[in-house]
């Protein structure tokens, strides 16, 4: 009886905006109980995640609910914020409550024993990161999505140099925020192109004006280079894999799991909804850009032994298969074939939400590492399921759902971009209809590659034989950390063995966003069976997957024992029968890359100090880096420097001088403002 | 199809082609036998192996993982759940839907990846080895695999091997240009991802060219004598989803009583002719060195894009 009534009073947007500032007060109550760290870990954390819970229900919610708006008491007298929810804002928020969620459970954990100083900061800053991100996902004004933006940037810039004592953290943040408020230049330029000079910076405003072929594309590229600054996309990629190892574990997992897809969010909301009218060569940009940024990550990646490095050089692979997916959705779209554009939009939103669940899960899985040895470096590590059994298993599932391997869900996420990229006979020009299958071998490539990258890291620094010494035996992660991860596992589990349901809810965005979905057929399988076009066409089915496999283990299991035996004895490996066998002679996380250098050798920078015959202790020393840093980055910061030595020149310092500037100022205005 | 017949169809392809499996590996190593003028072990030894295997006791490594004893039983899964999907003797097969060829791949990379820890497990040097070169063939193999399947899937539009089957099984005896050099293409990435010869040999363990023996070192009885029938069942598989893409004649369809002593003689003449072939090419060729692989593959992948753009511009 009531509900109607409820659902007629309350919106989606004003419960996202209650949630939002209740992320505010909890950070303001975590300062005022900074004396007492055991209130910060012990409430306040665990009330930040019964926030987050309440906000991915209010997301859910909103998929499915008519878009909603709000006009808030604040901000400037004649420039209120606007905000509004719809189904697009709705998919983020439902993201961005499940994955933090999980990530502030495990901070319950992982923060206790953090300085009472540090920690009330800590907190502090993490609630507010939350709150901001909630805030751009649901502003509908320029002014308050840029205030969000840069709030949001800020507050990761202070989580980033949490550590700040160490200079290489100060040196990361720095660089983040660099490249963050280059990104920021270019979204408020294009507010500027899309607002043309009228004045009105409401989205509703934006939305309907009417660019012109020219000013649209403008808009595109700023908007393109500003997200995707903040996405991590090449070559502005470079903050990543330094701020990610910086910043403390649960801090990096929401950096990478959820903030760089308020950026893919960004490019949705301007491409489609703002800037409204697609053209396919956009969507080539995007796709080839895409498909570079995710190779590029990928090998990367595969040359880092610091874990969370790594896993950050992955997160820049990742947004190259999102942005696989999107742009393929805008070359669909661009040329007239909305169902495959829409198909390969859901790909895109569903890497999406998949890249935030196991990655946040992976990051998480890095810091229950970190603090139970103290290690970042793999080539330090081995063994650790021998001591971490549950972050050894939940590491697993990450592992497993990140190389895209069937049931988990990224493989479901991939295998719908595939299915979007063999539409690719519909598109007229022969050109980009033999690229597009090639992109999906590149994403083909990655994914293998992938798992390789993955299969590295769990192998050594989970199996195999211990590298290091411990003092006293590492710890397991505490409750709150392993439920923290569980989540997460479990959220990988869910994606991936039920993508029907997924599918259904992203459709209503697609619908929303584009004004068509995927066809009846998509949906008339059942839950079972997932066929995004025809059944006749493709489709899989994740759950018997794991049935027939799970049902064949236990019956060969069971089998073997009826009709052999179970016996079983212990001994030392056997190793073609080399009596000797120490850590040292396991591959080390270089040595397993070693294929990759050596294949790619063209797109790394090495450096190699190989020693001479002669030498009495020798050392083989090798460094991969990024060529970006020495073909565009110290080349610009060179000019930039030189710049302003010329303009520094300005600058006496003496007060007479300046007098002097003022009068001659005044001068040209009294002569030119006539 | 009546559901009951599909069904039964179902389980009699299963448990058929887990049984013969070995026999096919079998037959390969007896032609390679007779090709090399050798009189041969004969073409039931490996259930003799097998068999022999299951007998012995465990000698399990001081600190091998749990893992490491759960991975022969789920890479026996993944490839009894291969040959139970692609269409060996019907098509239209209730389990078929569950994956198309891109969800194959997967299957099959989530095997190798199982393979690949558990030869890390140990952590011995051979092990890790053999992980680290199983996992660069596979990462080489798997993009050409997806161009020869995008390639073939291009006629018939589909990614199901079903539907690939039906159209193709439907039409007159036409060579297409860019079917001839995906099925090249697919030779390839078949002899690299079954560890056959150029790229591996599965007769040697001379050590320092093991990839697939290096990994599974540490194997004894029980696992790994499941760990040899699923290398048999992923050949199989392959042969059987080379067969079903490039010679699809004569698969009957489920429930299809009749069509049954068909489809079983077409399936054994393919095997054997499969079978021959696959022994020919390892006795006239011989292994690579390991940096060799990226050519190979790399010539399979090119291969394979020549065949999607002969495509796109003689067959439209």
């Amino acid at each position: 009886m009531d509900l109607p009534l409820i659902q007629a009073a309350i919106q989606p947007v004003d419960a996202a905006v209650t949630l939002a500032a209740a992320w505010i007060a909890l950070g303001v109550i975590g300062l005022a109980f900074m004396r007492a760290p055991q209130v910060v870990t012990g409430i306040v954390f665990p009330a930040g995640a019964l926030v987050s819970l309440a906000l991915a229900v209010t997301g859910l919610w909103a998929i499915s609910a008519s878009p909603s708006s709000a006009i808030l008491p604040a901000g400037l007298p004649d420039l209120p914020f606007h905000v509004r929810v719809d189904a697009l804002s709705g998919f983020f928020l439902l993201l961005l409550g499940g994955v933090s969620f999980g990530i502030s459970l495990f901070s319950a954990g992982y923060f206790r024993g953090t300085a009472a100083a540090t920690l009330g900061l800590l907190n502090l800053q993490y609630h507010v990161f939350l709150a901001s991100m909630a805030f751009v996902l649901i502003a509908n004004d320029a002014y308050l999505f840029m205030i969000t933006w840069e709030s949001m940037a800020l507050s990761s810039y202070f989580l980033v140099t949490t550590e700040h004592h160490d200079e290489g953290n100060r040196k990361a943040g720095f660089i983040y925020l660099l490249v963050a408020h280059i990104g920021a230049i270019a979204i408020l330029l294009c507010f500027g192109v899309l607002d043309g000079g009228r004045g009105d910076y409401t989205f509703d405003a934006l939305r309907g004006a009417d660019l012109t072929g020219f000013w649209a594309t403008v808009a595109f590229l700023l908007a393109f280079f500003g997200f995707g600054a903040k996405a991590g996309m090449l070559p502005l990629h470079v903050w990543l894999p330094e701020a990610h190892p910086a910043a403390p574990s649960p801090v990096s997992a929401l950096m990478s799991g959820v903030m760089l897809k308020t950026a893919i969010y960004g490019m949705v909301r301007f491409f489609y909804d703002l800037i409204g009218v697609i053209r396919w060569e956009w969507g080539l940009t995007v796709l080839l850009v895409g498909a570079a940024t995710s190779l590029f990550g990928v090998l990367f990646a595969l040359m880092q032994h610091d874990l969370k490095r790594l896993l950050a050089y992955h997160s820049v692979e990742n947004i190259g298969i999102i942005l696989i997916g999107i742009g393929l959705s805008m070359v669909f779209i661009g040329s007239g074939h909305l169902v495959p554009g829409v198909l390969g939009l859901i790909a895109g939103l569903y890497h999406t939400l998949n890249h935030a669940v196991f990655k946040g899960l992976l990051f998480l899985g890095a810091g229950a590492i970190l603090k139970s040895t103290g290690l970042r470096n793999l080539n330090e590590m081995g063994g650790l399921i021998r001591y971490l059994p549950h972050t050894a298993l939940y590491f697993l599932i990450g592992a497993l759902a990140i190389s895209a391997l069937p049931p988990l869900n990224g493989f479901v996420s991939e295998w719908l971009t595939f299915q979007a990229s063999l539409q690719a006979p519909l598109l007229q020009s022969s050109v980009v209809r033999s690229l597009v299958p090639i992109v999906a071998a590149v994403l083909a490539l990655s994914g293998a590659l992938t798992g390789m990258c993955f299969v590295k890291v769990y192998g050594i620094a989970f199996l195999g034989q211990r590298r290091h010494e411990f003092e006293t035996a590492p710890r397991e992660a505490s409750r709150w950390e392993r439920a923290g991860m569980l989540w997460l596992a479990l959220a990988c589990f869910a994606l991936g063995l039920l993508p029907v349901f997924a599918i259904g809810e992203l459709n209503k965005v697609a619908i929303a966003i584009t004004g068509i979905g995927l066809g009846e057929e998509a949906m008339a399988s059942g839950w079972l069976w997932l066929a995004p076009t025809t059944g006749a066409q493709a489709s899989y089915s994740p759950v018997v997957f794991l049935l027939v496999i799970a049902a064949v283990f236990g019956l060969t299991f069971l089998v073997v024992r009826y009709f052999y035996h179970g016996r079983l004895r212990r001994s030392d490996p056997w190793d073609c029968g080399f009596p000797e066998q120490t850590a040292r002679m396991q591959d080390s996380a270089d040595a397993f890359g070693q294929p990759i250098r050596q294949i790619f050798e063209p797109v790394y920078r090495i450096r190699r100090e190989i020693p001479r015959a002669d030498d009495r202790e020798p050392v083989f020393r090798q460094s991969v880096e990024d060529r970006h840093w020495y073909a565009m980055y110290l080349p610009i910061a060179r000019f930039s420097e030189f710049l302003s030595s010329r303009i520094g020149k300005v600058q006496q310092g003496r007060i007479s001088i300046y007098l002097l500037y003022s009068f001659l100022t005044l001068i040209a205005l009294l002569v030119f403002a006539q | 199809m009546n559901v009951t017949g599909g069904s039964v169809f179902q389980v009699l392809q299963s448990v058929l082609v887990v049984l013969i499996a070995p026999l096919m590996l079998g037959w390969v190593n007896q032609c390679r036998a007779w090709l090399q003028n050798k009189s041969g072990a004969g073409i039931w030894q490996p259930y003799k192996v097998l068999n022999k295997l299951f007998h012995k006791d465990v000698v399990l490594a001081h600190g091998a993982s749990p893992l490491f004893r759960a991975t022969p039983y789920i890479l026996f899964g993944c490839m009894w759940l291969a040959v139970g999907i692609v269409p060996v003797l019907a098509t239209s097969l209730p389990f078929a839907p569950a994956a198309d060829v891109i969800a194959l791949v997967g299957l099959f990379a989530l095997a190798r990846v199982f393979v690949s820890l558990a030869g890390m497990d140990v952590g011995t040097s051979f092990g890790t080895l053999g992980a680290r070169r199983e996992m660069m063939i596979g990462f080489l193999a798997e993009p050409a695999m997806l161009m020869t399947l995008f390639t073939a899937s291009l006629i018939s539009q589909s990614t199901s091997l079903v539907t690939i089957v039906e159209t193709l099984g439907q039409r007159e005896l036409v060579i297409y240009p860019s079917m001839a050099f995906a099925a090249v293409a697919f030779l390839m990435v078949l002899l690299a991802e079954n560890a056959r010869i150029p790229i591996d040999n599965p007769a040697t363990h001379l050590e320092l060219t093991m990839i697939h023996e290096a990994m599974i070192l540490e194997y004894s009885a029980r696992h790994l004598a499941l760990i040899e029938w699923a290398t048999s069942l992923k050949l199989t598989a392959y042969v059987a989803i080379g067969i079903a893409i490039f010679v699809p004649w004569g698969i009957a369809a489920a429930g299809d009583w009749a069509a049954l002593p068909l489809a079983l003689a077409a399936l054994a003449l393919k095997l054997l002719a499969a079978g021959a072939g696959l022994a020919l090419l390892e006795t006239v060729s011989a292994k690579m060195r390991i940096f060799r692989a990226p050519e190979f593959l790399g010539t399979a992948f090119l291969l394979a894009t020549l065949g999607m753009l002969t495509h796109f511009l003689l067959e439209r």
